[in-house]
């Protein structure tokens, strides 16, 4: 029935009943507000110890997903800078089950693509690298020695932290430059030190920068590829042909290698995107974090429920105050928007701390890991959020309970 | 139009206990009235169904022209809003709060904005003197000081019935006359009081007295004897 219904059958039926409406005033949102906050004012040790509940759980969430944001954002800036558009060329199995081989002139033939920038290969040759002549041949410590175009370094995009890369003449005489790796199991400290290859000194020439594209070169001893021609029998087919083109070709170039590398046996050859392993290393970033979620998410629960306890007890001492109100011309809709409001506020503030102190947890983390700090902003809402939504659940029993008490009751309480 | 008009009320509670048995009851504007009875005579039941923080079993209440029966709480809750302000024996007010705070808050549910609010509790509390003590909290005022801004937080709003439960219950002599006498004043300048209690000598001070007993009305005043000479005079006058 609505007001003016419920005035005019008044007004018919009872011609004593003043023609004057009652109906309560709205409180205002500040009001509102301020009332809720009273409530809060009045008790803040039990406050801040139940609004902490809330705080860790939001805290762990945020920070689980701010870290793995952290590490997702990291790894492709990395891949940023490295970039995407780099495809390798191996030979892969005969139709008998033999291992191929790309033939001579496929890096050749690779720089033919229209769109390839840089093509260069490396081939593995059957020696090893040791420290001197004394150490046992079976000792490669995992090193192989390769042979090299000139190029290599241009395509990887790399760079030499020590010494240099090998120019015409250094290619052409046993020299060798050594992958990271290589020279960290070497043992190697100066550039002009001699390592053995195949029953001869070599001298390292230069050391290479970490290639993250390109892990296999961090463990070889690259040789030029005419002297690896001359000293170690190399049979001058490369194992790996790496080549660059622009961003937008990279499929077209992927369809077209097989063909051009090796055009009477196209099968016989395998493309791949080493970007691709950083790619899904990103994608996965995300995966493992969902356990550590889940014990955030419970946490928020027990935080909640804690918000809640605090709320029923909030509304058993507190009869008297709701009795109080009630006479002064509280409506039971007033009194249950004020336990609500006051749960809302009290998980809300739990919220808010929590995700200050998420944010810098990841913060803190990020910046010990030298990643860029990323905290997705739909996290943050999602924290409010889920504060709000637990304020509300945690504070519609109590509210009810406060609402339903008898204006009576609650003042007879002393 | 009657402040306060009971026509044949009970009340019985759930268990069979018979507060009230039949009780007629009338207030006019203006009166200064103590109802009066030993602890288990109905009073306080009295006292909530004028109050309307409770409902008659039957019989009929009605509060400054409106009958409660017709009225549904939220209604209820308008009407004790605008029309009736309550003291309590034990104060209610809040800690913490100033005295200003704690009356301007009594204003709360009656749609008047914040700084109305301030401006009528500040003007209520000089009217029961204490325009000196709006920044004190309760617990730096004195009991009678603390009962007298529950006063003020009754008639900030300038309530057409004050209701005044026991409201010396809780003082000492000197404190229990200084707050009768603010009651007093606000008698004086015309405001309809209702006070509840079983202290005779209050009753005695009173212009009209209602005496309960076992749920009855054994001797009253009679309606209108508990007008001040003024307020009846205003009245003739206007």
């Amino acid at each position: 029935m609505s007001g003016a219904d419920r005035a005019a059958s008044v007004g018919s039926r009872e011609s004593q009943q003043p023609a004057r409406q009652l109906s309560p005033a709205r409180l205002g949102l500040s009001d509102v507000f301020r009332v809720g906050l009273s409530g809060l004012r009045s008790r803040p040790t039990r406050v801040v110890l139940s609004a902490l509940g809330i705080a860790i759980g939001i805290a762990t969430m945020v920070a689980v997903i701010g870290i793995s944001s952290s590490s997702k954002e990291q790894l492709l800036r990395q891949l940023d800078s490295l970039g995407t558009n780099m495809l390798t060329v191996q030979p892969g199995q005969t139709i008998f089950g033999g291992d191929a081989k790309l033939p001579e002139t496929s890096v050749a033939m690779t720089k033919r693509i229209g769109p390839v920038t840089t093509a260069s290969a490396t081939g593995k040759t059957d020696t090893t690298v040791r420290r001197n002549s004394l150490i046992p041949k079976e000792v490669t410590q995992g090193i192989a020695v390769q042979a090299t175009t000139p190029e290599l370094l241009k395509t990887l995009d790399g760079s030499v932290s020590k010494g240099a890369w090998l120019n015409h003449s250094t290619a052409n005489y046993p020299a060798t430059v050594l992958g990271s790796e290589a020279a960290k199991r070497l043992g190697l400290r100066r550039v002009g030190d001699q390592v053995w290859i195949a029953n001869r000194w070599f001298t390292v020439v230069g050391v290479l920068k970490t290639l993250p594209l390109a892990p296999e070169i961090d463990r070889s001893a690259l040789v030029g590829w005419d002297a690896a021609k001359k000293y170690l029998d190399f049979d001058a087919h490369p194992t790996k042909i790496y080549e660059r083109s622009s961003d937008a070709s990279v499929e077209e170039v992927r369809n077209a290698l097989p063909r051009t590398v090796s055009p009477e046996k196209p099968e016989e050859v395998k493309v791949s995107r080493p970007s691709d392993a950083l790619s899904a290393k990103a994608a996965a970033a995300g995966t493992f974090t969902s356990l550590l979620l889940g014990l955030g998410a419970v946490a928020l629960l027990v935080g909640g429920v804690g918000v809640a306890n605090t709320m029923v007890i909030s509304v058993l001492e507190r009869r008297r105050e709701i009795g109080l109100r009630r006479s002064l011309g509280a409506t039971r809709g007033q009194v249950r928007t004020q336990f609500l409001v006051e749960s809302l506020l009290l998980s809300l503030l739990g919220g808010v701390v929590g995700a200050v102190l998420g944010s810098i947890a990841t913060m803190v983390f990020a910046l010990y890991r030298d990643w860029p700090p990323v905290v997705p902003p739909w996290a943050l809402s999602g924290a409010i959020g889920a504060t709000l939504a637990i304020g509300s659940i945690a504070g519609i029993y109590p509210a009810m309970r406060a609402a339903r008490l008898s204006p009576t009751v609650a003042l007879a309480t002393a | 139009m009657n402040i306060v008009e009971l026509t044949g009320v009970t009340k019985a509670y759930p268990g069979g206990v018979k507060a009230l048995r039949g009780v007629d009851l009338v207030i006019e504007p203006g009166e200064l009235t103590a109802i009066v009875g030993p602890s288990g005579s109905g009073k306080s039941t009295l006292l909530n169904l004028i109050g309307t923080l409770d409902r008659p079993s039957t019989g009929r209440v009605e509060i400054t022209g409106y009958d409660v029966a017709k009225l549904s709480d939220r209604e209820l809750s308008a009407l004790r809003a605008r029309h009736i302000g309550f003291v309590f024996q034990s104060f209610h007010l809040a800690d913490g709060v100033s005295a200003l705070d704690n009356v301007a808050d009594g204003l709360l549910y009656g749609g008047i904005s914040l700084s109305k609010r301030r401006k009528l509790a500040r003007a209520a509390l000089e009217r029961v003197g204490l325009g000196h003590r709006l920044g004190h909290r309760p617990n730096q005022l004195s009991g009678g000081e603390r009962q007298r801004v529950a006063v003020a937080r009754a008639v900030a709003g300038e309530p057409d019935l004050l209701l005044a439960d026991e409201p010396t219950g809780n003082l000492d002599t000197a404190a229990g006359s200084e707050v009768l006498g603010v009651l007093s004043d606000l008698h004086r300048s015309g405001t309809t009081i209702a006070i509840i209690t079983h202290d005779q000598d209050i009753a005695q001070w009173a212009p009209r007295q209602v005496r309960v007993r076992d749920g009855h009305l054994v001797t009253d005043g009679g309606a209108g004897t508990g007008r001040n000479q003024t307020a009846a005079w205003e009245e003739v006058s206007a």
